[in-house]
């Protein structure tokens, strides 16, 4: 698989431009549907996805409920026809691991213990995937969340940075995904400088590990101003309205 | 003691507010001596000291004298469930909602609040572990019979009611119509006339929109004002 | 409502954590103490591979079976290996039978990232006809006793029954494949070996055991080569770590690793 493609040009320039160091265009809309108590759409590259949050609410099955905290649920989707060949409806276990990994992603930000014996249900739906949908995705959780006025310590926000062509590059795309050395997805509570998902495949160096995380957090303080922007100036454009 | 936004300013989660001996208000948590938001919304310092943020969404969660405008949703043998358009579902007990002592093993319940019966009660007691009690045994309390209901956010509850009420009395005056607001959210218009029922319906309904914007009670005046003399109301 | 196993005593949470004050664990650990690792390979002769890890009371079993498959279309010339984790309500009262759930699910993904990134197994060694036939391994991990870190003694026993599996030769003739009475060991060429830290408060502990996890606030696994490179990485619970916690396990991890690889060494080559 590797060598196939090349993924970084003779001016170290990626397949699609970017430096290394640089994030795809970015694009979050808040409040975009109206049933859900809070909603996010995020752009990031040609990743499309959707993100309604509902609750806290009365949790179906009751006896899922606990005694002392709200329970946070997540699924992470992918639509059939958001990849080049069409995709099964039914949840493949990538998709069960990450519902997982992004529920926990976002479980530290939530004051929970506010809303014992209640649910919170975090809904994402991959419109298309282009590299790096969950990072995207708990990203534009974090920003429904926030939307749903649901207490939070923090937003969380999220980048994938990898290993390709032996550099370390900020927010993989799909191919450099495929054919790249190494993907490391990264979530962090910015404001609290904690990290709050970690994973990785491929091999990379304890070094590369130190360098990659460091790369992580700038991207995530770039988009952590975005998430901030598209809440507030939802607000704002409210404000507007009144002529 | 820096603080590090100006009054009524919006914040989102994990924004910093301010450092040093300040007093937590609402939706605002502390790590050691530093003050961050827990919620979307604006940001406020009180008497210097007391530093909170009103938010901009949330639920209800119930609070005991909160008066609430629930929903019958379920019939039990001596009791009603009923939605009160929060996490909680409210509880109200035969003994809560009949003046007289009845006989329930011979006497249908559903005869004195169905399914979908809208009522106005208060809470009695809650406290995160039990579901809320409700009472409709008091003056003001009891089943809806007319009017038009209108929902709206649980946060935005404060701002139509007014300082003081005077959002409300000034639309209770203008429209010469009466207005119960639940906590909830959700509120109830009566007046015998009813284009001026639904009108006051509409002006809730800019009044939770604009909730953050200032001039809003002499804003909704005037657009009443307008409107008589139009001729619509 | 939780599992009433589930729930630890408070008071027992509470001396958990005053002895990890101490520098110590409720099983006498020192907080960056593994526990004994041991491995009995080959234990189920209808297997091609397999093996019974035990870190201290935790007990699992890996098998690995060979069939005759298609390749991916992406991989024409490489075999196909496949995990599967189980854990089942023989190992712990607190697990239910049904389908595989999350938990399941991501140790098997965690061991099948390791596994993948660093090469375990030279899967262009398993194509028999390009793009037609080739060998699909299926790793099965079977949790028999849940004492803590189940994501690490399924990895390594996954790991394990790789090592020691024979695979049968084939002969093709004319496209037709003849399976040989003949075997010979499965090419692996590299190591995957996970090290789990559990965070409680702001302690790190390595391989959790049952008690230490029902507190924990959150998990940190990191495979690593026999180089010390990293080749997964999962982070799992509700808590969070900071950069410097991060980079304090995989310091430790990547000599924790080669302290287990050396053991495995051991213990198989005190079969052969």
């Amino acid at each position: 698989m590797k060598g196939k493609i090349c993924l970084l040009n003779e001016e170290g320039l990626r397949i699609d431009g970017r430096k290394l160091d640089q994030l795809r265009p970015i694009k979050i809309e808040v409040g975009v549907l109206k049933n859900a108590d809070g909603s996010a759409y995020i752009e990031q590259g040609k990743n499309k996805i959707m993100v309604a949050v509902y609750g806290p609410r009365e949790l179906h099955p009751r006896h899922q409920a606990l005694p002392d905290r709200a329970v946070l649920r997540c699924r992470y989707h992918m639509a059939p026809f958001s990849v080049p060949e069409r995709k099964s409806p039914a949840p493949s276990r990538r998709e069960v691991e990450l519902s997982k990994v992004i529920r926990q992603a976002l479980e530290p930000a939530l004051f929970l213990e506010m809303f014992p014996r209640t649910s919170i249900d975090v809904f994402i739906e991959v419109l298309q995937a282009d590299g790096g949908t969950r990072c995207a995705s708990i990203t534009a959780a974090a920003v429904a969340l926030a939307d749903a006025g649901i207490p939070m310590r923090d937003l969380v926000a999220a980048v994938a940075v990898g290993k390709i062509e032996g550099k370390i590059a900020l927010d993989l795309n799909h191919l450099e995904d495929q054919y790249g050395e190494a993907d490391i997805p990264v979530a962090m509570m910015p404001g609290l400088d904690q990290i709050t998902l970690l994973q990785a495949d491929g091999l990379i160096t304890l070094d590369e590990l130190k360098e990659a995380l460091k790369l992580a957090k700038n991207g995530i303080m770039q988009i952590y101003k975005l998430q901030k922007e598209a809440l507030k100036s939802k607000y704002l454009e409210s404000g507007e309205e009144l002529g | 003691m820096p603080v590090f936004f100006t009054q009524r300013q919006i914040v989102a989660p994990g924004d910093l507010l301010a450092e040093g001996n300040y007093s937590l208000g609402s939706n605002v948590y502390a790590i050691e001596n530093r003050i961050y938001s827990s919620v979307l919304g604006l940001a406020e310092i009180k008497d210097g000291r007391v530093i909170s943020v009103i938010p901009l969404k949330g639920c209800y969660i119930p609070r005991v004298n909160d008066i609430v405008i629930g929903k019958i949703i379920d019939v039990g043998i001596a009791s009603w469930l009923v939605d009160i358009n929060s996490p909680y579902t409210g509880y109200l007990q035969v003994s809560d909602a009949l003046s007289k002592p009845v006989d329930i093993t011979k006497i249908q319940l559903r005869k004195f609040l169905d399914i979908g019966d809208i009522i106005v009660a208060k809470v009695t007691a809650f406290d995160l572990t039990r579901d809320p009690q409700l009472t409709i045994k008091e003056s003001r309390l009891g089943k809806v019979e007319k009017g038009s209901l209108v929902e709206i956010s649980p946060v935005k509850v404060p701002r139509v009611i007014g300082k003081k009420g005077s959002m409300i009395s000034m639309l209770e005056k203008e429209l010469g119509c009466e207005i119960i607001v639940g906590q909830n959210g959700r509120i109830l218009v009566t007046s015998r006339n009813k284009a001026r029922e639904l009108f006051a319906v509409r002006l809730i309904k800019i009044i939770e929109r604009e909730a953050h914007i200032s001039g809003l009670t002499d804003r909704i005046k005037s657009m009443i004002i307008k409107a008589k003399k139009e001729g619509v109301i | 409502m939780a599992k009433s196993e589930e729930i630890i005593p408070v008071i027992k949470k509470r001396t958990i954590e005053a002895l990890l004050e101490k520098g110590t664990r409720i099983d006498g650990r020192k907080l960056d103490e593994y526990r004994e690792i041991s491995v009995k390979f080959n234990v189920i002769e209808k297997a091609e591979g397999s093996a019974i890890v035990n870190i201290g009371n935790t007990m699992v079993i890996a098998g690995v079976k060979c069939v005759l498959g298609m390749p991916f279309s992406d991989t024409p010339d490489e075999g196909v290996l496949i995990v599967n984790t189980e854990l089942i309500p023989l190992a712990s009262p607190t697990f239910e039978p049904g389908p595989p759930g999350e938990d399941d699910i991501e140790i098997a993904r965690v061991v099948d990232r390791g596994l993948r990134s660093t090469k375990a197994v030279d899967l262009r060694k398993l194509c028999i006809i390009q793009g037609r036939r080739v060998w699909a391994l299926y790793i099965d991990i079977y949790a028999l006793n849940h004492d803590g870190n189940l994501m690490d003694a399924s990895g390594l026993a996954a790991y394990c029954a790789l090592l020691c599996a024979k695979i049968s030769k084939v002969s093709t003739e004319n496209e037709s494949i003849k399976i040989l009475e003949e075997k010979e060991p499965l090419p692996v060429q590299h190591q995957a070996i996970p090290v789990t830290f559990a965070k409680i408060g702001d302690k790190i502990v390595v391989d959790p055991c049952y008690e230490e996890e029902l507190i924990m606030d959150a998990r940190l696994t990191l495979s690593f080569n026999e180089e010390g490179q990293i080749c997964a990485i999962q982070k799992g619970g509700r808590g969070v770590f900071t950069l410097d916690e991060i980079m304090y396990c995989a310091e430790l991890g990547r000599k924790i690793s080669q302290d287990i690889a050396e053991s495995i060494k051991r213990q198989l080559e005190n079969i052969q």
